[in-house]
């Protein structure tokens, strides 16, 4: 009975063990959770439905110009509401779960409106900190946006205080042109293409000795001693060497390999946020 | 016939030699590297908390002098804010101290007290209206704005570092490697003072400095 007893103690002491991991986890899963943040649907994310059309339509346009031009990622989403969160804080979540700028360079903007609360913030990310700083954000938010929002006209305001952004980011022209360069989309440099190539022909070379080596034997058809064919190919292996007759038609597979881009959808590029910038209210 | 020998004993250690080609690589799946993995992670969270306070601590200088130039009678504020600003860049907890409870929280109480100091300047600047409407304030108003939802960002990023490295230090399988290996103590954390659990006191009388 005792014995029972102290085993079945260890085993859930063992129980525990292995769970406390998966607790982590689910913890750590936790703030991920809480508080559903909008998708990431394109440039303008209106789901306050304060835009309209024909300005979405040219803000989506001028966005991705810029961000063709500079790499720098601009995004504006407007929600009906932060569910009872502080804008500065939801404004950097929301920066960070949508990645807006490069990774490694950190150059997104997001200028997030909250209708039901009345407030606005422009997140600037880490690397455009010293490019449109605390003031900049603060001004365009006192000088362009609350007085159009005080007025009604969302679209308007939206519209110039992007119009503010992109200019302000132009005005460090050097800077610009020099993030631009280092963020060109590198997909198809010569080296990437030598690199992919030389595994290709490396692996080839690789994993074909053994799979000649080994897989006529398991799958092939056995002709005679040391002999099989398999694959419409002749191995043996009595001599010392390979002679394999009938030799091995094109192969290689062909097809794969899509190239980056994926063309469509708009998607951050992995950037973060240390919560620079400035919120506002109308 | 000896050479035979000696070559088949060596094709018996094959098996053996190619377990061990598996188990190294595990040995640092199995959460060797997890922990100063993430305590080098909780250190730069750690740095950047500390970035930001000084960054705050550099723009009080030029702060103190703007709002002296208008409101040059509010000493008593305007002396408090110095005070806190001088106590509260004496005591740093460097990156290697994280982990001593009393100077972490000597450091949280003095930055507090410094954020409180601050918020009573900024209180008192409302009866001002020149000092409100100058350029100069009004730039470093959004600057410090600024740079206390940076600290707030920083000091998120902190405790959720610190909560994965010190779950790490009390969890399968890396609590094996800390109790045999590291011996690490679990860093400190950041604790909601009691002053900031209250809600603000709204005040409508003309009580000044308060």
């Amino acid at each position: 009975m005792s014995t029972v007893n102290t085993s079945r103690r260890t085993a859930s002491k063992t129980w525990r063990w292995l769970a406390a991991p998966l607790v982590a986890l689910l913890v750590g899963l936790q703030p991920a959770l809480a508080g559903e943040l909008p998708a990431l649907t394109g440039r303008v994310v209106d789901d306050a439905g304060l835009i309209d059309a024909a300005t979405e339509a040219l803000l989506v346009q001028k966005l991705a110009d810029f961000e063709n031009k500079s790499s720098d990622q601009i995004v504006v989403a407007t929600v009906p509401d932060l569910g009872g969160e502080a804008i500065e804080p939801y404004a950097n979540r929301l920066f960070r779960a949508w990645g807006l700028g490069q990774a490694g360079e950190d150059n997104g903007i997001l200028l997030v409106v909250a209708r039901d609360d009345r407030k606005m913030r422009i997140e600037v990310g880490y690397g455009l900190e010293g490019t449109l700083t605390d003031l900049h954000s603060r001004l365009i938010i006192e000088n362009t946006m609350v007085p159009a929002f005080r007025a009604g006209d969302f679209s308007g305001g939206i519209s110039r205080a992007v119009d503010d952004i992109v200019m302000v980011l132009e005005g460090n022209a050097a800077e610009l042109e020099a993030r631009a360069k280092r963020n060109e989309s590198s997909d198809w440099n010569p080296d990437t293409l030598l690199m992919v190539l030389f595994l290709i022909v490396w692996a080839t070379l690789f994993f074909g000795g053994f799979a000649m080596a080994i897989l006529p034997r398991m799958y092939g058809r056995k002709l005679g001693p040391g002999r099989y064919e398999w694959l419409g190919m002749t191995f043996n292996y009595n001599s010392s060497g390979r002679s394999s007759s009938g030799g091995w038609s094109g192969g290689s597979s062909g097809g794969g390999w899509s190239g980056g881009s994926s063309g469509g959808g708009f998607s951050g590029g992995g950037g973060s946020s240390g919560g620079g910038g400035s919120s506002g209210s109308w | 016939m000896l050479a035979q020998r000696f070559l088949k004993s060596l094709l018996r250690l094959v098996p053996a030699f190619l377990v061990l080609a598996l188990a190294v690589p595990l040995l640092s799946a199995c959460g060797y590297n997890t922990i100063p993995t993430l305590e080098e992670q909780a250190k730069a969270s750690w740095s950047e908390v500390l970035n930001q306070y000084q960054r705050r601590a550099d723009l009080i200088p030029n702060l103190v002098e703007t709002v002296k130039g208008y409101a040059s009678h509010e000493k008593d504020v305007l002396e408090g804010v110095v005070e806190a600003r001088a106590k509260a860049t004496q005591v740093t907890v460097t990156p290697e101290t994280l982990t001593d409870p009393d100077a972490f929280k000597a450091f949280q109480d003095n930055q507090a007290g410094l954020t409180s100091a601050l918020s009573r300047l900024l209180a008192v600047v409302e009866n001002y209206p020149d000092l409100k409407a100058n350029q100069n304030f009004l730039a470093l108003q959004a600057q410090l704005e600024g740079t206390e939802n940076r600290i707030a960002v920083a000091r998120r990023d902190y405790i959720e570092s610190v909560r994965v490295y010190n779950t790490s230090l009390k969890t399968f399988p890396s609590i094996l490697w800390n109790s045999l290996w590291f011996g690490n103590q679990p860093f400190q954390n950041f604790t909601v003072s009691d002053d900031a659990m209250q809600p603000p006191k709204v005040d409508f009388g003309t009580q000044q400095g308060g």
